[in-house]
């Protein structure tokens, strides 16, 4: 995929053409970069609405910083959106850009590393002053346009943005502050008009966002009027060689939306409460980066949704127990400090076996860690992290769209096993968009939810059907009255036993009743040959990575096979007998080696870890390394290896 | 009422009691309060199957094992939050938190107080005995300072808090106390069923076993009337065996005892309004052996409940959006159409 030697400088695969004419090109990564002020998230967004309405593959990823407001100008401050849009599918954001848009030093600065060689540097000249480059920590009089290297190994365009803006908007009466706002309309404009796309669709966009919505006419005009100018200077000013195409994909046909993780999330639970026919009580507290699942789920009391902002991780988790305890379907949303603080409540529920649905949207830890960047930390925690003999369901996420059927699976299972379940999310799926082929409403399966009446007879609370499965008894039904809580259960009666047979009896229930749902689960989604030389096992959001990178080995030659687990805990019933037939296997994690860890225990199988843990999701040819030398048995002993560092520079000699 | 008899099956005390063995210490002041609540719950016609009791951890966290209700038996410190969860799932449901002074106000603290300020419409009853008992005998948030214990064989260094001025200040609409063997505490109960919001009642309660006799003063016979102050709204502030004394204003603000007789009159002494918070704060922070401690109704206010006011941003949201369904979920923002002849 990535050519060191290709001549165009803003993307993959280019057929010749004259410089009149756009290029065609099969994929293309942008990466939007400035200060956090500087309106780049919104950029990358309305470039991506406008590629996919096109008929675009796209994949989106934002890196933003953690500080809500760093100091203007500096490296700490910079806030990217990438974008990979393509006339095929893709599963990744892209692992190098081939234009980067950079708003001031700082944005060069951060960024510059992850262009590909060749690649286009798009700077906004004005705002290159010599402070802003100190800002960047450029110092002694070093200005990285001047730099000699910077320029043979990259084509860097110089535009006065910022002063073009001004003029842009000179009659409009706005002030200076106000217009430079519009900077970033002029960046989407531009680059509209370098990958030759319309704007229309943002023109309305914007009448409708700023005009409507906020009713601002005029600062939709100034925008719009911002976004035409630099359409135009792009096809006036003459200062790029080439102009770029990327045809429409062939996907689905279908009704489509473009979604991020955490929206998926919510509209995924608030699905399983409308299927089973209950209503979503999702309790909270803010923590990045889940807490756009409570913002969205706020935003849709219509679905008859209750959102809580409790006062502490505990408090969420406790009040979505007791939702759950009264009939209706309990969910707390965290990252992985909120997931060790619910820990205990977490035992409560495996206690009193009430459905509840635990979201983790995992960040760099341990503790604080990197909040804002991605990680696969939390494995382990949502395995094992509990007192006691423990188990609940795992399940994790693949992709942003995944986010959907993967909460609504977690909840599904929840009420029908009375088991808390933990969904695996994490920052890169969180905040990462992809187009989404909406389901039919109709092809949704219910949730059958049974609760029981009285019968007459004393009333068993820890009584189980044949999956093991106790009954969900409601408050407020008459002769079902009946106490339950933290401390061991008698089999049956649900009366408090302190027996000794009991409890190891009933340790055994609850592990059985985890165990039963491998029955329902469906057969692994093998990609690849069988028997291969390699196995390459992935769970969670390496999906995108792993998959595009095993279908480039095999276009290449290389006897690979790779399955994805949506499971955790359970595992399928055939994974053990997957893993049995490979001699090589290989598990990119990004963490330290947790699945690893647990495949080697659980099957005696010699896997080995590719494991980043850098905040960052992997690059495809990242893992190619490692199929590499996996298969050349270059591996050595070692049970992971970090993956190998690039040097995007180094490479085009 | 949620909870009002809706059939002609009148229930008796004995009938909320539940088949378990209550198994408090003998003579531990839990019993008292148990029956009290059995008892009115039958005067009140309340049923089994519409009532919960949720609890934390402690000795008092047992009592939703007692009662035949439905019953939820949590972790420590966090049956506000899980009584949260069942009340705003089911507001139709009489829900009724039993605390301790450690579960409460130590582990369980933060959620009590945001429990109190969002005003669910629910009970909670703080069985205070100034001592962890379930641990067996560490000092605990409203042991009085120097108490020694297995904890604190030197005293405790810790300064107590005062329960109901934790209370006020956390908002709460309605703020009682009681004590486990005091003749009025079926009332004050009574009083809180009745209270539409958060109800919030300090019980003393002795624990025979290790802070036997904290509260002999509210609760023995011969002292209690001397000690202890009942509050009645409307009414002036007169306690004592005699009923001779009362509490006036003095000149710095603060209320001082007096005696009832030539050169101080009824006219002369404060009379209770529980609706003035400052008035039941100042209440609050009368102690033993200075000033009467008093039992009753401090504070008692109508506001509006969380459940409610949640329940009612759904109806508005349903109102201006729909009622949402799956199609209305997912096919909105900005979605687009794939044709089977794109190229």
């Amino acid at each position: 995929m990535s050519d060191p030697h290709r001549s165009n400088p803003a993307g993959s695969e280019s057929s010749a053409a004259d410089s009149a004419q756009p290029q065609n090109l099969t994929a293309a990564t942008v990466r939007f970069a400035g200060d956090s002020g500087d309106g780049m998230q919104l950029a990358g967004m309305r470039f991506t609405d406008a590629s996919a309405l096109l008929g675009n593959d796209v994949a989106t990823m934002p890196d933003y910083p953690a500080e809500i407001r760093a100091p203007a100008g500096s490296v700490a401050g910079v806030s990217g959106f990438q974008v990979n849009f393509a006339a095929q599918d893709i599963f990744t954001p892209g692992d190098e850009v081939d234009a980067l848009i950079a708003m001031n030093p700082a944005a060069l600065k951060a960024n510059l590393q992850d262009v590909r060689a060749g690649g286009l540097i798009l700077v906004n000249e004005s705002d290159f002053t010599e402070s802003n480059l100190v800002k960047a920590g450029y110092v002694d009089g070093y200005n990285p346009l001047d730099d000699e290297e910077i320029n043979a190994n990259y084509q860097v365009t110089r535009i006065p943005i910022s002063r073009l803006t001004q003029e842009a908007l000179a009659s409009s009466g706005l002030s200076t502050k106000d217009a430079l706002r519009c900077r970033n309309m002029y960046v989407l404009g531009l680059i509209f008009w370098l990958y030759n796309r319309p704007i229309d669709v943002t023109v309305a966009y914007l009448e409708d966002y700023f005009g409507k919505k906020k009713n601002l006419p005029e600062v939709a005009a100034a925008n719009i009027m911002v976004l035409r100018a630099g359409y135009n200077f792009g096809d006036t000013a003459r200062l790029f060689t080439h102009r770029y195409q990327v045809d429409r994909a062939v996907i689905p046909p279908g009704t489509y939306r473009r979604i991020t993780g955490n929206e998926a999330v919510a509209l995924g639970l608030i699905a399983a409460a409308q299927l089973s026919g209950k209503s979503l009580v999702y309790c909270s507290y803010p923590i990045t980066p889940a807490s756009e699942i409570l913002h969205s789920l706020a935003t849709r009391k219509q679905f008859g949704v209750k959102t809580i902002q409790a006062e502490d991780e505990i408090a969420a988790v406790c009040a979505a127990i007791g939702a759950s305890f009264a009939g209706q379907i309990g969910c707390t949303g965290t990252s992985g400090p909120g997931l060790a603080l619910k820990t205990e409540a977490v035992g409560l529920a495996v206690m009193t076996e009430l459905p509840l649905v635990v979201v983790d949207v995992q960040r760099a830890g341990p503790s604080t860690g990197m909040p804002t960047k991605t990680e696969q930390g939390d494995l382990l925690q949502a395995l094992y992290g509990r007192s006691g003999e423990c188990p609940v369901v795992v399940l994790a996420a693949r992709s942003p769209a995944d986010c959907f059927d993967t909460a609504l699976e977690a909840a599904r299972l929840a009420v029908q096993y009375m088991v808390p379940v933990i969904l695996l999310s994490d920052a890169y799926l969180a905040n990462g968009a992809e187009p989404w082929l909406l389901p039919d409403p109709d092809s949704l399966e219910p949730i059958l939810v049974q609760h029981p009446r009285a019968n007459g007879d004393r009333f068993q609370p820890y009584s189980r059907d044949p999956r093991g499965v106790r009954p969900w008894a409601l408050p407020g039904t008459p002769g079902l009255e009946h106490r339950i809580g933290g401390l061991e259960k008698q089999d049956i009666t649900g009366d408090v036993s302190y027996e000794a047979a009991n409890h190891q009896l009933m340790v055994e229930r609850r592990q059985r009743k985890i165990d039963n749902i491998a029955e329902i689960l469906p057969a692994l989604e093998v990609c690849g040959e069988e028997p291969g030389d390699l196995l390459v096992v992935g769970w969670g959001s390496t999906f995108g990575a792993i998959r595009s990178a095993c279908q480039q080995a095999r276009a290449r030659g290389q006897r690979i096979t790779s399955v994805h687990l949506r499971h955790l805990n359970p595992f399928p019933r055939d994974l053990g007998p997957l893993l049995s037939r490979f001699e090589r296997i290989l598990v990119p994690e990004l963490n330290a080696g947790q699945l690893r860890a647990v495949l080697r225990e659980r099957f005696l199988v010699d896997a080995r870890g590719l494991n980043k843990i850098q905040g960052q999701p992997f690059l495809i040819e990242e893992i190619l390394d490692a199929v590499d030398l996996m298969l050349d048995d270059r591996w050595g002993d070692s049970l992971s290896r970090a993956p190998v560092a690039r040097n995007r520079t180094a490479k085009r000699g | 009422m949620a909870n009002e008899p809706t059939d002609s099956i009148v229930l008796k005390p004995k009938d909320f009691a539940s088949d378990q063995e209550v198994r408090w210490c003998p003579g531990c002041g839990d019993y008292a309060i148990l029956n009290q609540v059995r008892k009115l719950f039958a005067k009140l016609g309340k049923l089994r199957e519409k009532s919960v009791f949720v609890s934390g951890i402690g000795c008092s966290s047992r009592f939703p094992y007692y009662m035949e209700t439905y019953g939820f038996h949590g972790i420590h410190g966090r049956a506000p939050a899980i009584a949260t969860g069942i009340k705003v799932a089911n507001p139709e449901l009489d829900v009724w938190i039993v605390t301790g002074d450690g579960d409460g106000l130590s582990i369980g603290g933060n959620h009590l107080v945001h429990l109190m300020r969002r005003n669910l419409n629910l009970n909670v009853l703080l069985f205070n005995n100034r001592i962890y008992g379930l641990t067996k005998g560490q000092y605990s948030p409203t042991s009085e300072a120097g108490k020694v214990t297995k904890s604190t064989p030197q005293g405790s260094i810790d300064m107590p808090l005062n329960p109901l001025s934790v209370a006020l200040a956390s908002e709460a609409s309605f703020v009682a106390r009681g004590a486990d063997v005091h003749k009025k505490l079926g009332e004050i109960l009574e009083r809180a069923a009745r209270h539409k919001g958060t109800s919030f009642v300090e019980i003393y309660q002795d624990c025979n076993i290790f802070n036997h006799g904290a509260f002999a003063y509210a609760t023995q016979r011969d002292v209690r009337e001397d000690n202890t102050l009942y509050l009645e709204h409307g009414k002036p502030l007169i306690f004592g065996k005699d009923r001779n004394k009362g509490l006036r204003m003095a000149s710095c603000g603060k209320p001082e005892v007096v005696e009832l007789g030539k050169e101080v009159s009824e006219q002369d002494l404060l009379v209770h309004d529980e609706t003035e918070e400052c008035f039941a704060y100042m209440l609050t922070r009368m102690y033993q052996p200075a000033m009467p401690e008093v039992m009753g109704v401090l504070y008692c206010v109508q506001d509006n409940c969380y459940e409610d006011l949640l329940i009612d941003q759904v109806a508005r949201a349903q109102a201006a959006k729909g009622v949402g369904d799956l199609r209305s979920l997912l096919y909105a923002g900005d979605t687009y159409e794939v044709t089977p002849d794109s190229p």
